[in-house]
């Protein structure tokens, strides 16, 4: 049934990591496994590790617009220039009005928030003195708004809040819109902008789960005994999506074609996640796709370096991939942090390269295995070099017990 | 605050808000709309840091007196005489 619906197929990529702001310098480095993890002064928190973008803002808008608009629309209006650049599609290619924009975000309107009780706290809170881009700045169609309007895309638009879940939850939204017909192609992604709420980090402190280090690129240690938490990164990436029969006869470059999805939830815990739905999750995933566990070449885990919630994912890992010897295991955030929103899809991205040269880039700063976390062959420090990688499938979950899972595969 | 510098801080606002806003060939008395890249946003952020810079409360049905650079001016002499 699911191989006669039209197949879909990504065939470009714009993103902002912490590290990289186009995606050979994002393989690059992670191959490399640098993390550029700084150290970020939040009003009222203090310091606190953080991932940062560098990115050129005004390559796309002016700087009013970047002013008028948020962060998050700001990273969003140069991921999706630049997907489209890497797709080399022009954005009259299709009908603007049959193109759809989903962004996946863990919230929205945070930051804003934040950032105008301050502003009224100089003026005694004075609400007169209180912003009227407050409510468009925070509407949570806001970012994904932000790319229509700078690209004049009159298609759909909307945000998927699906927690750390998000970038993966809008990619399937993007998937099952494109094969209802809904829409000829897709820009689908996420996007973070909350390093620029010291409430996001304070809220991670008080629950014992915010990650440190004296050196800020040690902050985030999946898998290892000492992780003591989270890193929060800002960040974005944007899909181009398309039909293979249309990426086809206009000769795109495929990266790949995503072939598997799975959604489910816990239906248990605020912010404690579960390994029997986690595994469920991929079971899901790999179903749709018709794949078994042995097919699958990397896992890209969602580990974020918290003490559970790395355990219960390597219990979920342990329980469907027991059987099957020849699957790599990795994790991206031990380099750039947990970017939200944007987690699933710029660790997607990360890992795509893999189709061409074959290598599964490496997991860092784990000098000392959790017991618990013991799997084969989870890469660490160094890459591998596999003989070929056919198949991703990627992990993201979220709070209050949401689970997303992509499988993607490589295109011949 | 003379004419001048009540024209100054206008344009200084406007700056603030569009720094790449091109001031050489600004006709005084036509509408800073037609000439300029603002909207009524824009317009809402005039009043707004002048409300911060100087306490200015503007309400609504002055909002056109802000039209043109001549008719801030003009609207904002006696509100700022003091300034």
């Amino acid at each position: 049934m699911e191989n006669q619906l039209p197949r879909i197929v990504i065939t470009g990529v714009g993103l902002a990591a912490p590290n990289a702001d186009n995606l050979k310098t994002y393989r690059e480095k992670l191959l490399a496994g640098i993390s550029e993890i700084s150290e970020l002064n939040l009003r009222y928190f203090g310091n606190a590790p953080a991932g940062l973008c560098n990115f050129d803002e005004t390559k796309y808008r002016k700087k009013k617009e970047n002013k008028r608009g948020t962060r998050a629309g700001c990273l969003g209006v140069y991921c999706a220039n630049e997907a489209l650049a890497d797709a080399d599609l022009s954005i009259d290619h299709y009908k603007r009005s049959r193109i759809g924009v989903y962004v996946g975000l863990t919230e929205h309107g945070t930051v804003e928030t934040e950032n105008e009780v301050y502003n009224i706290s100089q003026y005694d809170y004075n609400v007169d003195y209180w912003t009227h881009h407050h409510n468009p700045r925070t509407v949570l169609n806001n970012p994904a708004g932000e790319i229509t309007m700078n690209l004049g895309i009159t298609g759909p638009h909307y945000a998927i809040g699906a927690a750390c879940a998000a970038g993966n939850a809008s990619l399937i939204q993007g998937v099952q819109m494109m094969r209802l017909g809904e829409v000829d192609m897709a820009l689908a992604g996420g996007i973070s902008e909350s390093t620029g709420s010291f409430g996001i980090f304070a809220s991670f402190q008080a629950q014992g789960a915010l990650g440190s280090a004296d050196d800020p690129r040690n902050a985030c240690r999946p898998f290892d005994l000492s992780r003591d938490g989270i890193v929060v990164s800002e960040g974005a990436c944007i899909y181009v999506l398309e039909r293979l029969d249309s990426a086809l006869a206009r000769g795109a470059k495929i990266y790949a074609e995503i072939v598997g999805y799975g959604m489910n939830s816990d239906a248990r815990d605020y912010v404690l996640p579960f390994h029997e739905r986690q595994a469920e999750c991929m079971e899901l995933a790999m179903e749709r796709a018709d794949l078994k566990p042995e097919d699958i070449d990397i896992i890209n885990t969602h580990a974020t370096g918290t003490k559970q919630g790395d355990i219960e994912e390597c219990k979920a890992i342990r329980a469907v991939f027991g059987e099957a010897p020849d699957t790599y295991i990795n994790n991206t955030k031990s380099i750039i942090g947990h970017a939200m929103g944007a987690a699933g899809v710029l660790e997607l991205a990360g890992n795509l390269p893999a189709f061409e040269d074959n290598l599964v880039h490496p997991t860092i700063n784990c000098n000392d295995l959790d017991p618990a976390c013991k799997l084969p062959n989870i890469v660490f420090d160094k890459p591998v070099q596999l003989e070929s990688v056919n198949t991703i499938l990627n992990n993201s979950f979220g709070m209050v017990g949401i689970n997303s899972v992509i499988i993607v595969k490589k295109y011949n | 605050m003379t004419r001048d510098a009540i024209k100054d801080l206008v344009l200084e606002i406007i700056e603030d808000i569009d720094e790449d806003a091109d001031f050489e060939t600004l006709q005084a008395d036509k509408p800073l709309r037609d000439q300029l890249d603002l909207d009524s946003m824009d317009f809402l952020d005039i009043v707004m840091e002048l409300r911060k810079r100087h306490k200015l409360q503007i309400p609504e049905e002055d909002y056109p007196e802000l039209a043109t650079l001549a008719s801030c001016v003009n609207y904002l002499e006696p509100l700022l005489a003091d300034a």
